[in-house]
């Protein structure tokens, strides 16, 4: 398995700056954080632009129900944005390599699966009783029971190839899915409606009430994460480099996958799956961001995450008045995307 | 030969049990009465019999085996046992073309639906050979991925359009086979698979020599292209048909002959029959499950088959890997 990059071939020179020691924290930054810097300011800059742009273009009618019903669109966008890049990134360092997603391995096609399961067992009356926060809880704490142990499973397992896991990951999701719609066929036509909406990516139909235990959850994952990064800098030597070095790969793979199930489950629970944005965001993050530490990565791809659907989206609602086809949009660039990196990687 | 004919003798049995299963109640005794006495009451049995379940019966021994062909076939010329229509793009670029036909010309006959798809099918399949040109030393692996991702990224532009035009419905069912639908005079084009199916048996040494690689053709005296142009041509062409009458079948054409290339080799002379047989067993089997299991309601088979494909899919993946490794 060949990484397309190590961290020792940064812009900064041939010492990476995970190994800086701290004593230096005081000291000048160095080329590539200053470019870093230069890079998340713009990105904010941009992001700022076109949530005013979304917030206010087009608007009619009274502000004082335009602000707020856009505010927490805005916002599940935000979420999701996040959620999705930052899984992504922590999912490819982890896996070590830039190809796989969570969503490409059927992270997200595993919590329909589940989302079927629990309307296919309980039904839905007795669910729509049940308050939608808690449901959500139970939703979430299935999917990192059965998620960590499954992946935990087919990453760390037996050695294998990335093809085989690339390939056995979408052909889970197609089980995962086909498993979801067989359910979903035995159940009642009525309770398949609660369902129904919950199967296709959609910017604009998302649960209102989920939004704010989705940010609170957003923010744990996402501070776990934080907290994490410079082990994941360690991480990406190599298994066996991290391991001399003292970092507990079996350890941080698992709890790094936590973390990526819970990230999964608050973008697919506000808006759907999206396969291929985690693998658009991840990779032009790695470009752009002009270092390997995740110290930057993450607030980078984070940033651009957030920028590509509220840009997406006020371009394609408000100029092109194109309503939910971000979702496929990003489906085609990504699809794209993924065979021209499948294809390059290759060659080398 | 003698364990062919048990096996065919086994789908035979199969086919008829799947004339008395469905929700219209007919029984063999009520049926061969209603032949006999030929009265008017027992009449519609006799009527349910000969409109619904025979052409359904038909329709999956014929989609069954022409997927499974074709599956066969793109294996042997692709060199690659993960290769079927559905990991080429082959179905998407199907889909893409009748999508294009409804909404250009939305009275053409079935007919050219059929000869447009195939056409896409065609050129989204030959697209997928040109991609892999690109990719000089491929792993086994990177062939159906890059065919996975090629479908995706049509399916994604066949999915914006049928998404602006309010045809995503018709897309699902382009997407998901479904043998319901399936009457008297709405099936007749399946049997250009079977016609399909025997050109593809009269020339199987040509492919099964073809699977050997371009070098060792030429060698032979035998024109390359033209085989990879006909075998093409043949699955292209059975997908068409198969998507434009009953839906997509999915890892039909992965699952069957690899099971079959298990016990009995490459030889494709040798291994058609059982090939042929084994897909349209496969779907037959997963069609009564559909029609059982939520009776008296139904399941459509792309739905059954996508569960059990997928899981054999990944036996073999994980399976064959466990072994290299």
């Amino acid at each position: 398995m060949s990484r397309e990059h190590s961290p020792t071939t940064t812009a900064a020179g041939p010492v990476s700056s995970s190994d800086r020691p701290p004593s230096r924290v005081g000291l000048a930054p160095a080329p590539a954080d200053r470019r870093s810097l230069w890079v998340m300011i713009g990105l904010g800059g941009a992001l700022l632009l076109a949530a005013a742009a979304f917030m206010t273009l087009g608007a009619k009618g009274s502000w004082d129900f335009v602000l707020p019903f856009r505010g927490t669109k805005l916002l599940a966008m935000a979420l999701v944005g996040v959620a999705v890049a930052v899984s992504t990134v922590l999912f490819q360092t982890v896996t070590d390599n830039r190809i796989l997603t969570p969503s490409i391995m059927g992270f997200d096609a595993l919590y329909l699966l589940l989302q079927t399961s629990l309307v296919f067992t309980i039904g839905s009356a007795r669910l729509a009783a049940v308050d939608a926060g808690v449901m959500f809880g139970v939703e979430l704490a299935v999917m990192v029971t059965f998620g960590v142990a499954l992946y935990r499973w087919l990453l760390t397992g037996a050695r294998r190839s990335v093809h085989v896991l690339v390939l056995a990951g979408i052909v889970l999701g197609v089980l995962f899915r086909s498993l979801s719609s067989f359910m979903q066929r035995l159940i009642d036509p009525n309770e398949f409606q609660v369902l129904q909406d919950a199967m296709f990516a959609s910017l604009n139909s998302f649960d209102r009430s989920l939004v704010w235990p989705a940010a609170g959850l957003l923010a744990v994952a996402v501070g776990v994460a934080w907290g994490l990064r410079r082990r994941l800098d360690v991480l990406l030597l190599g298994r066996e480099r991290a391991t001399s070095l003292g970092v507990d790969h079996r350890r941080t793979v698992g709890l790094v996958l936590v973390v990526v199930a819970v990230l999964v489950s608050v973008s697919t629970a506000l808006v759907g799956p999206i396969m291929f944005f985690g693998l658009l965001v991840a990779n032009l993050a790695y470009r752009l961001a002009g270092s390997h530490r995740h110290g930057v990565v993450l607030p980078v791809a984070a940033l651009l995450g957030v920028l590509a659907l509220v840009a997406g989206q006020t371009i394609l609602e408000r100029v092109f008045a194109f309503d939910t086809a971000l979702a496929v949009i990003i489906e085609f660039l990504g699809g794209i995307v993924f065979l021209v990196l499948l294809v390059r990687g290759e060659k080398r | 030969m003698p364990r062919l004919l048990v096996a065919a003798g086994a789908v035979g049995l199969l086919a008829i049990v799947s004339l008395f299963v469905g929700v219209g109640d007919v029984t063999p005794a009520g049926l061969l009465r209603a032949v006999l006495a030929d009265d008017d009451g027992s009449h519609q049995e006799v009527l349910l019999v000969l409109a619904s379940r025979v052409p359904r019966t038909v329709a999956i021994l014929l989609a069954g085996a022409g997927m499974a062909i074709a599956g066969q076939i793109m294996q042997l010329l692709s060199r690659n046992r993960f290769v079927e229509p559905s990991t080429a793009g082959t179905v998407e670029s199907a889909a893409i073309g009748i999508l294009a036909v409804t909404v250009l010309a939305p009275g053409a006959p079935v007919m050219v639906k059929m000869l447009v798809a195939t056409a896409t099918a065609l050129a989204g399949t030959a697209l997928f050979l040109r991609i892999l040109r690109h990719v000089p030393l491929r792993s086994v692996l990177v062939v159906p991925l890059v065919g996975l991702m090629l479908g995706g990224i049509i399916n994604a532009v066949s999915t914006f359009f049928a998404y602006r035009l309010d045809l995503l419905q018709s897309l699902n069912t382009w997407m998901t086979g479904d043998f319901s639908g399936v009457l008297r005079g709405r099936y007749e084009l399946l049997w250009l698979t079977f016609a399909l199916v025997v050109v593809a048996y009269l020339v199987a040494d040509r492919f099964t020599v073809a699977g050997m690689g371009q070098d060792f053709v030429t060698n032979l005296g035998m024109n390359y292209r033209a085989v990879l142009a006909l075998g093409l041509s043949i699955v292209s062409m059975v997908t068409a048909v198969v998507v434009v009458t009953v839906g997509a079948i999915p890892f039909l054409g992965l699952v069957v002959p690899n099971v079959v290339a298990l016990i009995f080799g490459d030889n494709l002379r040798r291994t058609a029959p059982w090939v042929a047989l084994g897909g349209a067993g496969f779907v037959l089997v997963c069609d009564l499950v559909g029609r059982t299991v939520r009776y008296p309601y139904e399941v459509p088979i792309g739905v059954v088959v996508g569960v059990v494909g997928s899981a054999a899919f990944l036996f073999l993946l994980l399976r064959r890997d466990a072994r290299v490794a």
